[in-house]
């Protein structure tokens, strides 16, 4: 059902790592590749580092245009010459995720040491990942850089759970974190969510048990479904409301018969058509198995699994300067997890700032028009550059 | 800055860690901060403020007296301040306690409901005084806990905490003379600033009546 090439990955920037990385779950991946982009200049005192953690279907393509879709960076709001991260000011390192399909190392990546003109891909073979494992491949990336010590690490959902292990892992490398929409774990309705989308990709007759691009398809309807239910989750109720309503779709072509907007099937309401489309345009630009292999590393992630259940614990002594962002209409990642994470954080004597910012917009806020937001990351920086006495 | 806070701030001695629950504008740890060294957070009620200071760079986080201190552990800072709030929490006893858990020493500062206007007024009117300081309505004040300076130290007195320094503040903040008698100062002075330290950890001789 596409005709597209479904595994053209393209070339993207990236850094290869020959000696690759010891995962968690005990399988080493050699080669390891980290596909980035960067913005700004690093200091000559290499001080001015930022690392943007991008969000489950996101890209290191923060700033720029996406190369497949043409598209504008997912942050070019915050993220530019005078925007609230000041490429003018701080170098910014944006980073594909490992287990992702932009360029990093992931299932549609070749498995290593294949026989002799065999090309074989990782696929559902891929090993389970994690939220650490992630961020693990971007620290090679950044020594790599040569830089000693990161001025921040900041990202929204998935991107600021990466933020916060950042913070647990090396903190003694980052100056200060900024967590944005996010939990120091998935909640069971989280993971409920994430089900929901594999079983519809598992459920797609062009699924193949995972090996797709042998029968030259991907499980675009499956991988369509799970999109346009997660994005459910990423609006609020108000927002959708505002947005659509219960206003019913005149197409064009059925102008000449209203009462076919009374059939069963089909796009009847806006919303519905709406949600459609951000479900096809999903799949021109992602892989099915990465979908698995992220939400996967997401439900395992919880920060707190180490320490007995403690959180307080995993951040002991940490000298990072935090600061959470919540939105009031989130109820993906709602204030409560957030002040969860905060309570721990004081308990730990952390230095922490944390405000709600109030809107309607839902999860997805991170991503919009909220000036209140805009202020509180340039402030919260500059606050931390004041305090470091960053040029 | 307001001039009741900078009495407060020359109680705070400079490079040490200070949590002021109540931050509002945040002007108080900017101050701490930027002239005294300090490592000065905040923990504020209102959003609208907790997002202007934040979106200054000053560590405030959003919670309030009543629930979120319990969650610091036991000697995380130096001083702890509550400006003008003490009247307004759900248990003030309690409050006291976590700023002294968390805190060495902790500094408040709260109306006096012994002032002369308010005992007149409610004395020839016979209804709930209203006052500049006082200057809402019964049924919407947020002051639920209103007390006298002398009912503060027989709190203070009661809980065994060691009154290291007070005084009577007018409204504009100004420090007032009442320095020497405590009955003169809670019928003059319009605001009270006590600095308090753990039982146990007074002089020996320390002492002061209500």
């Amino acid at each position: 059902m596409n005709s597209t090439a479904p595994l053209d990955v393209g070339e993207h920037q990236h850094a290869s790592f020959p000696d690759g990385l010891d995962l968690e779950c005990g399988v080493h991946l050699a080669p390891l590749d980290v596909a980035y982009r960067t913005y700004g200049q690093l200091s000559t005192r290499r001080d001015n580092a930022i690392v943007i953690c991008h969000a489950f279907t996101g890209d290191q393509y923060v700033a720029d245009a996406h190369p497949q879709t043409g598209k504008p960076g997912w942050w070019v709001r915050m993220v530019g010459p005078g925007r609230p991260i000041d490429t003018n000011r701080f170098f910014v390192i944006c980073m594909n995720v490992l287990g992702g399909c932009m360029g990093s190392t992931g299932p549609r990546s070749l498995k290593p040491a294949c026989a002799e003109g065999k090309v074989e891909r990782w696929g559902t073979d891929f090993p389970p990942i994690t939220i650490r494992d992630m961020v693990r491949a971007q620290y090679k990336m950044v020594r790599s850089l040569g830089i000693e010590r990161l001025f921040a690490v900041v990202g929204g959902s998935m991107g600021g759970m990466q933020v916060l292990e950042w913070a647990v892992t090396y903190p003694h490398m980052m100056l200060a974190a900024m967590p944005i929409a996010t939990s120091p774990y998935h909640s069971a309705q989280n993971i409920a969510f994430n089900e929901v989308g594999r079983q519809a990709i598992f459920a797609d007759p062009d699924w193949y048990g995972g090996r797709y691009w042998e029968h030259n398809v991907v499980p675009a309807r499956g991988l369509a479904v799970a999109r346009m239910m997660a994005h459910i989750t990423y609006l609020s109720e108000e927002a959708l409301t505002r947005k659509f309503g219960r206003r019913v779709r005149r197409d064009p072509k059925d102008a000449q018969a209203p009462e076919a907007s009374l059939a069963m099937f089909g796009d009847v309401f806006e919303v519905e058509s709406y949600l459609r489309y951000q479900g096809s345009a999903f799949v021109q630009r992602f892989d099915a198995n990465s979908y698995l292999t992220i939400t996967r590393a997401m439900d395992w992630f919880d920060l707190a699994a180490e320490h007995d259940g403690e959180l307080p614990a995993a951040f002991a002594g940490t000298p990072v300067r935090f600061c959470v962002v919540s939105f009031s209409s989130d109820w993906l990642f709602p204030t409560s997890s957030a002040r969860y994470l905060v309570r721990a954080l004081n308990q730990a004597a952390a230095n922490v700032s944390f405000v709600e910012i109030e809107t309607d917009k839902g999860h997805d806020s991170f991503l919009l028009d909220e000036p209140d937001f805009d202020r509180t990351v340039r402030g919260f920086l500059c606050g931390v550059a004041d305090h470091a006495g960053l040029a | 800055m307001r001039l009741d806070q900078r009495l407060i701030a020359d109680m705070i001695e400079p490079g040490t860690r200070v949590l002021d629950v109540g931050s509002g504008d945040g002007a108080l740890i900017d101050h701490l901060f930027r002239l005294r060294g300090c490592d000065a957070r905040g923990i504020e009620i209102d959003m609208r403020e907790v997002t202007r200071s934040v979106a200054h760079g000053l560590p405030v986080v959003h919670g309030d007296a009543d629930h979120d201190l319990a969650h610091y552990p036991d000697d995380a800072f130096d001083y702890v301040v509550l400006q003008r709030t003490l009247q307004a929490v759900e248990r003030p006893r309690e409050v006291l306690r976590q700023m002294l858990r968390i805190g060495r020493h902790a500094i408040v500062s709260f109306p006096n409901f012994g002032h002369w206007q308010l005992r007149l007024k409610l004395l020839l009117s016979g209804r709930m005084p209203m006052t500049a300081v006082w200057h809402t309505q019964w049924y919407e004040t947020p002051n639920i806990h209103p007390c006298t300076i002398r009912d503060f130290l027989a709190l203070c007195t009661e809980e065994g905490y060691c009154v290291q320094q007070w005084m009577a503040v007018d409204e504009e903040g100004e420090r007032a003379p009442w320095r020497r008698s405590i009955r003169l100062a809670n019928l003059f002075g319009e605001q009270a600033l006590f600095l308090l330290r753990r039982k146990g950890d007074c002089p020996p001789d320390h002492k002061i009546k209500g």
